[in-house]
């Protein structure tokens, strides 16, 4: 970013507004829609609604911050919605067997934690790119949970067990996830020593090295990070609904990867910060649900939210040139 | 570079193949007979096809995550230029190919004239075809194809299947084309080193866009030859499309950075994975366990070739 150079010149709060560019459009477009829709028609802004859009997509959001984290580090995972897809299984699983709750729901994010792990070590010591690696991943996690269930659907758990229809206070339990995480990531990513290694190393992993920082250590923790995130998603995403159909949910790890690119994590990694991408996984969210209220076809749904994809992309690659 | 390194990858690929052959031969008596072998080569037509114009992209270092959305655009358009505008079928087909094609275009026009990363260019292009073709379709599918149309999926020509003809000649043409013609030696030039190949005077855009487009139309070509052998269109076709071509291209041994790969090992690669599915389907594997071996293959080759030569990769 060339605001760090000019930031002399200019006041602390102009410096703190270039740092964010991209997370200030995207919040800017969050408001705008809700204004915009809830004007055409109110019922947008009722609290059902508003509730439905932010906890039915916390578990997207919660997975894109560890998704941004590999990316800043200028790695990705395509295995994403595969792993989500194995621990809501394995959580439903564990949860009708009858053993306690929080088994059922620190077991799935251990297992997704220890095989992020390892891929993160198989990317950093043998140097195959991580998307061939997460490509071979996908293809494991996939194939293997569709063996291990045929499809089976898992219902009957047990009442205690669905955290992600718990409201305290009235607001639903996964919007405090996704509020609480995305907050202690960006502290974690900005302050400690550990975040900023992995802006570090996906900027220029050599000069890393020289710096100090260990490189390969420093993947393979981002990926354990990220197999964090991706577990409490996953339990999210598993608690959400009475069935847990135990297949890999389609296209979610492309739906994670665009909220973490469009809140303006750059796909060359080394820059992008984690709020960004939480923001835009909400927005789409509310795109989503504004298009219902619009009236708009729900089979036209998806062709909207590519034509707006791309036309934040281009905006986004207009104001890099202008920055330049 | 000499051709025995460039070739390491392709051999270890080759022998891998073999044995997985002989292998999955030994396993079932069914599987190493003229009639199960010239059916995979049908299944694998469509993936092939357009793997060969994905080698071209990933040696630019590029990727195009948008080619499944494109199949499963021109599906539903060839359907709907037939069935609803009630075009003759031949104009349809052309048709829904120049829309295909088209879709390729605006994919290398997005990256090289905005300078949009492929993999975020083509994502946003994957949900906006895959839309289209919902909002196109509103989930309604088109069947009753005339008989002749089939021919480009179930037919035959001196015993070997349609696509498999198109497949052969496509492999042989692209074969040529990246491995022996300036186009190609482009290709690599700009995968190895984007800005070198501009100064040497090599027309980068102009060579992308090219290959972005080729790459939509051997999409919408797949998505005739797939629509044409199970006899329906329906706007989900061809989901996930762009990870099976992106394994057997990888598998190949063509590196994500671009700048290496071949054809050939393209063309191994796709062998190797249909040969595992079916092979392992026969001797009693249950089919979603095959895609956990195309995983381990996929990660272990790789690995394979990583260890002969420290160099590739990282």
């Amino acid at each position: 970013m060339s605001s760090v150079s000019a930031g002399a010149s200019r006041s602390t709060l102009q410096r703190f507004l270039g740092g964010y560019g991209q997370e200030i459009v995207v919040l800017l477009s969050i408001v705008a829609l809700f204004i915009v829709v809830g004007f055409v028609n109110p019922r947008f802004l009722s609290d059902t609604n508003i509730n439905s859009i932010f906890a039915g997509n916390a578990y997207i959001a919660i997975a894109a911050i560890g998704m941004s984290m590999i990316i800043i580090a200028g790695h990705i995972d395509v295995s994403v919605g595969a792993m989500i897809g194995v621990i809501a299984t394995i959580a439903g699983t564990l949860a009708v067997a009858g053993y306690p709750v929080w088994i059922a729901w620190s077991v799935p994010i251990l297992f997704s934690i220890v095989v992020s792990a390892g891929t993160g070590a198989l990317v950093a010591y043998t140097r195959i790119p991580s998307i061939v690696v997460t490509l071979g991943m996908l293809s494991i996690l996939k194939g293997g949970l569709i063996s291990a269930t045929d499809g089976a659907w898992i219902s009957n758990m047990p009442p205690e067990f669905m955290i992600a229809q718990m409201r305290p206070f009235g607001i639903p339990s996964a919007v405090y996830f996704m509020v609480a995480l995305t907050i202690l990531a960006a502290l974690f990513m900005r302050y400690t020593d550990f975040g900023r290694a992995i802006y570090a190393v996906g900027g220029n992993m050599e000069a890393a090295r020289a710096a100090g920082i260990n490189p390969e250590r420093s993947v393979i923790g981002v990926f354990a990070l990220h197999g964090l995130f991706t577990g409490v998603a996953g339990i999210l995403f598993a608690t959400q609904l009475q069935v847990i159909q135990s297949t890999v949910p389609p296209n979610l790890e492309l739906t994670v990867i665009t909220a973490s690119v469009i809140g303006g994590v750059s796909i060359l990694g080394g820059t992008g910060t984690v709020i960004g991408s939480t923001l835009a996984a909400i927005l789409f969210a509310c795109i989503g649900s504004a298009l219902i209220f619009l009236n708009v076809s729900a089979y036209w749904l998806r062709a909207v939210l590519g034509l707006l994809i791309l036309a934040t992309v281009l905006a986004d690659m207009a104001r890099r040139r202008r920055a330049q | 570079m000499t051709a025995s390194k460039l070739l390491r990858h392709e051999t270890i690929l080759a022998v891998l193949t073999i044995i997985a052959l002989a292998v999955l031969a030994s396993l079932s008596d069914k599987f190493f007979t003229a009639e199960n072998l010239l059916n995979q080569g049908r299944l694998m037509s469509e993936v092939g096809l357009v793997a060969l114009a994905m080698t071209f992209v990933i040696v630019t270092g590029g990727i195009d995550l948008s080619v499944g959305s494109i199949l499963g655009l021109t599906a539903i358009l060839l359907g709907v230029f037939w069935k609803n505008l009630g075009l003759p079928l031949p104009l349809a087909i052309a048709g829904a190919l120049a829309c295909g094609t088209f879709a390729g275009w605006v994919n290398g026009f997005i990256i090289t004239r905005f300078s949009v990363p492929p993999l975020i260019a083509t994502l946003a292009t994957l949900a906006l075809y895959r839309g289209l073709a919902e909002g196109i379709s509103e989930a309604r599918s088109v069947r009753g194809y005339p008989e002749w149309f089939y021919v480009f999926g179930q037919g035959e020509i001196l015993g070997v299947p349609f696509q498999l003809w198109i497949l052969g000649i496509a492999t042989v043409v692209s074969a040529v084309i990246l491995g022996l013609t300036p186009f190609g030696r482009a290709t690599y030039a700009i995968g190895a080193n984007e800005t070198a190949a501009r100064f040497s005077g090599i027309r980068v855009h102009a060579t992308k866009l090219w290959i972005y487009t080729a790459a939509g139309f051997v999409s919408a070509l797949a998505a005739v030859i797939f629509v044409s052998r199970v006899t329906t269109t329906r706007s989900d076709m061809g989901t996930g499309l762009e990870l099976d071509v992106i394994t057997g291209v990888v598998l190949g041994g063509t590196s994500i950075f671009g700048g290496r790969g071949t054809i050939i090992g393209t063309v191994l690669g796709l062998i190797l994975i249909q040969a595992l599915k079916n092979g392992l389907a026969l001797s009693g594997v249950k089919g979603d366990g095959t895609i956990v071996v195309i995983g381990l293959v996929l990660i272990g080759a790789i690995l394979i070739g990583a260890m002969f030569d420290k160099n590739r990769g990282g």
